[in-house]
């Protein structure tokens, strides 16, 4: 199945690393669906620029150390 | 899977099963009628009542069923209702274009009537898998 983004993530990583953060924990201090997270984690939606810099600051760390773009060939 | 999701099977199944029973309904009756003669009001309207009605119900029955987490509408669910409104709004626009023919050539109410009641259903039904399109596969 093709990826509907190229936008790729770590944020398994940084849940597993901040004390397994569960993804409804995440979820709630987001203010989405424990689904969108999911949705996000696995490359399925792609989330807007604004919720992109909340989960970073969930994690306190630069939006480029959770989301990553491939550079082009 | 999310309340909206959730909402969303509900709907395709009883847009798709009360349209089909409503046409087992009508065709049974042409069987025995002519076009101009077939009562097809009152079977339409019991049908647009039973589709809300069944709506409603339905989704009670699958929170029981299945309970959500929560029932929060996310940015993400409205992106994704936005984008089946999208598609299913085109296809509504297109469809409608056969209904303002029928009038145009001044044919029976039966088939003006039920092309606009067809173009609905089909509206929702396409907007409705693009919306669970999204929800699975993403977009």
């Amino acid at each position: 199945m093709v990826k509907p983004t190229r936008v790729t993530n770590s944020i398994r990583a940084l849940r597993s690393a901040h004390g397994d953060l569960t993804q409804a924990e995440l979820a709630r201090r987001v203010d989405v669906t424990r689904q969108t997270i999911i949705a996000i984690e696995q490359g399925r939606y792609s989330p807007s620029l604004e919720m992109a810099f909340q989960i970073a600051r969930v994690f306190g760390v630069p939006l480029d150390e959770v989301f990553h773009y491939p550079a082009d060939d | 899977m999310s309340y909206e999701e959730k909402g969303a099977w509900v709907y395709l199944v009883v847009s798709v099963g009360v349209f089909g029973a409503y046409l087992v309904v009508i065709l049974g009756r042409l069987a025995d009628a002519s076009v101009a003669g077939v009562h097809f009001v009152t079977p339409m309207l019991w049908s647009i009542g039973v589709a809300i009605g069944a709506n409603v119900v339905g989704r009670i029955l699958f929170e029981i069923a299945r309970p959500s987490e929560s029932r929060q509408v996310d940015r993400r669910d409205k992106e994704i209702t936005r984008q089946g409104e999208y598609v299913g709004g085109l296809v509504l626009a297109i469809l409608m274009v056969v209904p303002l023919a029928l009038s145009l050539a001044e044919v029976d109410h039966f088939w003006i009537a039920n092309a606009i009641y067809a173009a609905f259903v089909t509206y929702a039904v396409t907007g409705t898998v693009v919306r669970l399109v999204a929800y699975r596969r993403g977009f």
